[in-house]
């Protein structure tokens, strides 16, 4: 198809839905190639449609999903998985599975009925364990692991795929923040060492702002806001993408913009917007 | 010996280095295990084979066996008739329509991921039942067109058990599934109340399953179908372990819907080929797979079903046709009186696929 794409994945006036629900209308973005792109928006703002219809797990009614300029859905899907991993937000962990085992089925789409499995598959698979850290859990059930270890394992699937670039949906959900930093340092220091192009839809708007190079704002469907963190996270995108009065500071560690929700309660009663802290430690 | 691995430039901790040894470890474990499972389930297999072939009310020695078998002849006749024409396809036919049952059921369950969606109870075996007495009482066809009637039954079954539930992979499939499993039994009575002549025999064979009737002509009909269904589902297969880890995850491996459709279709049919020729034995598919689960660490294994399959099925011809007083057991009645309890015990421990909540 087009060749005229500017990065490797790009959507084109991409159309998707369910059923008789249109929930991404007509929506362009480009991915920038290796850097990390996070979907912000309220909830069914068809940020985790357009993850999926990047991902051809959705066939889009109206555009395209271009990966190196050509259609996703018109590509033998075997094809695709060399190139584009996806962590889907619930992948199912069959029982009794073993971390290499789990991980090794990431390599599917570089066997066929005549290559089942070679010395290179255990290499990807040995590769995969060492960047998420959970060699050591090689021979371990995953069903025995916890919430984080489980994550990790998953990437680590996603990583066997051995692809540059990587989709992921809510890799944080049912993690702690202490679990949450960590896969989201996981991922950063991937895309910093091996250049992976990563995109994923999260959450947490401050996390977010911190991890991503790039951000892209929905609401309704539609792109409201594209760009750096600091271009993006205003008082005003925040209101207009989440209906969220806000202040945003520079957040003290990172400096990238933090969001303080306004709210109507403070907590204490008495408090006022604005009011300084009741008790100032040295 | 991967001491050249690439360190990291940066700051960032400094990550393992990649142990490939300790991959191909672990990656052997768990098939050495499995390995161990499917020989200690294929001389399980050749066991009941044996004890049908050379136990029982007319009993063999081996080597007599062996040379009625190879057609040097003891001078017999009674003998060599028993073991040739009755003992020997009843046997082969419970082998093979046994791992009928037991592989279509493990690719059910592991499909489905569901331990309750086994072709028996969601309908499939009752509808070819269903088509085979059709055939059989309305149409009047005998032998290998009762066994086509029996595939397109099973075929048209499961089309309208997955268009009614709506999808491959939700439990509404089992609700519908057992709703459509009484009707088509209800069929089958239906049948049998109207015909001229009423058969216990037979209806029994129609409804819950039974070896007694097979000959050389059943032993046939399996051989062809494993022939041509085997490979298939070995080329199939590879498929499933990407399958089970859920829609999305499949496709993003390269595993369309499809391709699960095509293992199940598969399974249809060999299920299917099982009941046209025994019947369709009560809860063999269903209790096969869990029992291989069981026995391979919880992990999935359809090589290791067939051979439960099989083996049980040897097993409940067996103790029906001999243990059991002085009547003739069908063999779907004694699995039929293990899987019940089995049934119970899994809605019990709550191990039955994952409901909307």
């Amino acid at each position: 198809m087009s060749t005229t794409a500017p990065t490797r994945l790009y959507a084109e006036g991409v159309s998707l839905g369910y059923d008789d629900r249109t929930v991404v209308d007509d929506l362009t973005v480009a991915i920038p190639d290796g850097k990390v792109t996070v979907i912000v928006g309220g909830n069914g703002c068809g940020k985790s449609t357009l993850l999926r219809g990047m991902a051809r797990l959705l066939r889009p009614r109206g555009g395209a999903v271009l990966l190196d300029g050509e259609a996703v859905h018109t590509m033998p899907t075997k094809q695709v998985a060399r190139r584009l991993g996806l962590l889907p937000q619930n992948p199912i962990a069959p029982e009794g599975v073993t971390v290499v085992d789990l991980v090794g089925r990431g390599r599917h789409p570089h066997q066929s009925a005549l290559r089942r499995w070679s010395r290179d598959d255990d290499r990807a698979v040995a590769e995969a364990l060492a960047l998420t850290d959970t060699t050591d859990l090689a021979e371990r059930v995953v069903d025995e692991l916890s919430g984080g270890q489980r994550q990790r394992v998953w990437i680590a699937m996603a990583l066997a795929q051995g692809t540059d670039l990587l989709l992921l949906d809510e890799p944080t959900t049912y993690l702690d923040v202490a679990h949450q930093v960590e896969m989201l340092d996981l991922l950063a220091e991937l895309n910093l060492r091996a250049g992976t192009t990563i995109v994923m839809v999260l959450h947490d708007l401050n996390l977010s702002a911190r991890y991503a190079d790039r951000l892209v704002a929905m609401k309704e469907g539609r792109v409201v806001a594209e760009g750096t963190p600091a271009e993006v996270v205003t008082e005003d995108t925040v209101r207009d993408v989440f209906g969220l009065e806000s202040r945003v500071i520079p957040d003290p560690v990172s400096h990238t913009p933090l969001v303080v929700p306004v709210g109507r309660h403070l907590g204490r009663p008495g408090a006022t917007i604005g009011d300084p802290p009741t008790k100032e430690r040295p | 010996m991967t001491t050249t691995t690439d360190r990291p430039t940066t700051a960032l901790h400094a990550a393992a280095v990649p142990d490939v040894e300790r991959v191909r470890r672990a990656r052997r474990t768990p098939r050495r295990r499995h390995a161990l499972v499917v020989m200690v389930l294929a001389v399980a297999a050749l066991v009941a084979l044996l004890v049908n072939l050379l136990l029982g009310s007319y009993t063999f020695t081996a080597p007599d066996a062996v040379r009625i078998i190879v057609g040097s002849g003891i001078d017999r006749p009674t003998a060599e008739f028993i073991l040739m024409e009755q003992k020997l396809p009843r046997a082969l036919t419970a082998l093979l329509a046994g791992l009928c049952f037991g592989a279509s059921g493990a690719v059910f369950q592991t499909v489905l991921r569901n331990p309750l969606a086994s072709p028996d109870i969601v309908g499939i075996s009752t509808g070819a039942s269903a088509a085979a007495v059709v055939a059989l009482l309305v149409f009047g066809a005998r032998g290998d067109v009762v066994a086509l009637a029996a595939e397109v039954g099973a075929v048209g079954i499961a089309l309208v058990v997955r268009w009614v539930a709506g999808g491959i992979g939700s439990y509404r499939l089992v609700l519908v599934g057992v709703g459509i499993a009484s009707a088509m039994l209800s069929v089958i009575h239906y049948l049998f109340t109207r015909a001229a002549i009423w058969d216990a025999q037979l209806a029994l064979r129609w409804l819950t399953g039974s070896v007694a009737a097979a000959g050389w002509d059943e032993v046939r009909l399996l051989v062809v179908v494993l022939v041509v269904l085997l490979p298939l589902l070995w080329w199939s297969a590879s498929s499933l372990r990407i399958t089970e880890l859920g829609p999305d995850a499949a496709s993003g491996l390269g595993v369309t819907a499809r391709r699960a459709e095509l293992v199940m279709l598969v399974a249809v049919l060999l299920v299917a080929a099982g009941v046209a020729v025994v019947g369709p034995i009560a809860f063999l598919a269903f209790l096969s797979g869990p029992i291989a689960r069981a026995m391979n660490a919880g992990r999935t294994s359809v090589i290791g079903g067939a051979l439960v399959g099989a083996t049980l099925l040897l097993a409940a011809d067996y103790v029906g046709h001999y243990l059991i007083g002085d009547v003739n057991m069908p063999a779907g009645i004694i699995t039929g009186a293990v899987g019940a309890p089995f049934l119970l015990w899994l809605m019990a421990r709550g191990a039955t696929g994952r409901s909307p909540r």
